[in-house]
């Protein structure tokens, strides 16, 4: 029982602190802000994304760095399934924030260094599963992955810190405009934004704990076969 | 480090002799930037705007050097890199490749930017700043299609793969050279743009080194 547990207590933080997430993230009272309004609350819903999509592909890139010194294939398949949510986080990410964006600056797409910046996130992901797809030999295709995985995510870091220098954004708090910054942003949002992103990562850590079990389980069956 | 300065010095000197031994390749290449400088020379009529005269030359340079740089692992046949691995350690052939290609898309954005000025006229400012950027430029191109070529050929040499492994990954330069050969273009001073200038300068050394550390994990089967 007790061993159970241990395994155990950071779903339950998860579920919690999710629950915690919308049921405060919908009720918490907000600052009255211009062109804003009630939609800030997408700060616990669409923000959140973001951290969670870069925390998974972190997790993505250091698995890939330990199977490229270590040659253990289950850290390959970490490395993997951790982007694969990552994905599933940037599209949920995306879709939040085009749908707050219609309603905020009246069109579901704008040129913004940080939605750009997004997009080309999801094009090297999305190119790193063609890599993958195009091989079939498994410890061939789980070095080449982990060699454009570094290699993409060092350069992605770059230009989203780049990026912003070159152009202004429209995000709240770039530019001038009211939103996410240290004058906007009061006690009782970080109350729920910061357990709302341990919330959700724990989330996705737990979907990629679930999947690598799955593919762990399938690649067994496949060579018992 | 001598024996690997030695290295990597036959290895250039070999990709030369195979380029001159196959001509034909190269001429194609050529041919590629000259054809697409036309087209764009009968479609366009006449660029007036510095920005679109600009993005268009970067535009052009992005796609010879995917074509002219990934031809460099692609058309190695399985037998001759065998060859090599038992010859060469991983990093002299990387740095050969890289140092090759550098000299390679540098010469072809120069020889591209006189075609591309004869047609669509010349409307840069700062000469000498502008031919900067375009070798600091080209240096990255060169370098980050280098590996992303290598990754690819490794994949069963898709061609595909190399444009949508890269294109995502190079835009972060691309960005910043743009930017940069604008302000040459319209003449800004040379201290206010110096700054893209190293930011250019320190992509460059970020791709070169990130190549160098990964490729001999690539190489090794």
């Amino acid at each position: 029982m007790n061993e159970r547990m241990k395994g155990v207590w950071w779903k339950l933080l998860a579920v919690a602190l999710v629950v915690y997430t919308i049921s405060a993230g919908l009720t918490v009272e907000v600052p009255a802000l211009a062109i804003l309004h009630e939609t800030i609350r997408n700060l616990f819903f669409h923000v959140t994304m973001w951290f969670g999509m870069m925390i998974l592909m972190l997790v993505s890139v250091v698995y890939s760095i330990k199977f490229l010194s270590s040659s253990d294939e289950s850290n390959d398949i970490v490395a993997s399934e951790s982007a694969h949510v990552g994905m599933l986080f940037g599209s949920m990410g995306l879709a939040t924030g085009m749908v707050w964006a219609y309603f905020t600056w009246g069109d579901w797409w704008v040129s913004d260094p940080k939605l750009n910046g997004a997009a080309v996130t999801i094009l090297v992901y999305l190119a790193y599963f063609i890599l993958r797809g195009s091989m079939d030999d498994p410890t061939k295709r789980a070095k080449v992955a982990a060699v454009y995985n570094i290699f993409a995510f060092v350069l992605l870091i770059v230009f989203l810190k780049i990026l912003p220098d070159m152009t202004d954004s429209l995000h709240p708090g770039n530019g001038g405009n009211p939103g996410f910054n240290t004058y906007d942003t009061t006690p009782k949002l970080k109350m729920v934004f910061y357990p709302a992103i341990i919330g959700w990562t724990l989330m996705g850590v737990w979907i990629v704990s679930l999947r690598v079990r799955l593919k762990t389980l399938a690649i067994n069956k496949m060579e018992q076969q | 480090m001598a024996g690997l300065a030695g290295e990597i010095k036959h290895l250039v000197i070999k990709e030369f002799h195979i380029e001159w031994k196959n001509k034909n390749t190269i001429m194609g290449i050529l041919l590629y930037i000259l054809s697409t400088i036309f087209v764009c020379y009968l479609t366009f009529k006449q660029v007036v705007d510095p920005p679109t005269w600009n993005a268009l030359f970067w535009i052009i340079m992005l796609f010879a050097s995917v074509n002219a740089v990934s031809k460099g692992f692609l058309q190695e046949s399985a037998g001759r890199t065998l060859y090599y691995y038992s010859l060469a350690s991983a990093e002299a052939i990387i740095l050969s490749k890289l140092m090759y290609n550098i000299l390679l898309m540098i010469l072809l954005a120069l020889i591209s930017f006189a075609f591309y000025s004869l047609f669509l006229p010349n409307i840069v400012e700062d000469m000498p700043w502008f031919l900067l950027g375009v070798i600091a430029g080209s240096t990255g191109l060169a370098a980050a299609f280098t590996m992303v070529s290598a990754i690819a050929y490794k994949a069963n040499n898709n061609g595909v793969l190399v444009a949508i492994l890269g294109f995502p990954i190079i835009l972060p330069l691309m960005l910043v050279v743009i930017k940069f050969s604008n302000e040459a273009l319209v003449g800004v001073d040379r201290m206010d743009s110096l700054d893209n200038l190293l930011i250019i300068s320190l992509l460059d050394v970020i791709i070169i080194v990130l190549s160098y550390l990964l490729f001999p994990y690539l190489w090794r089967d």
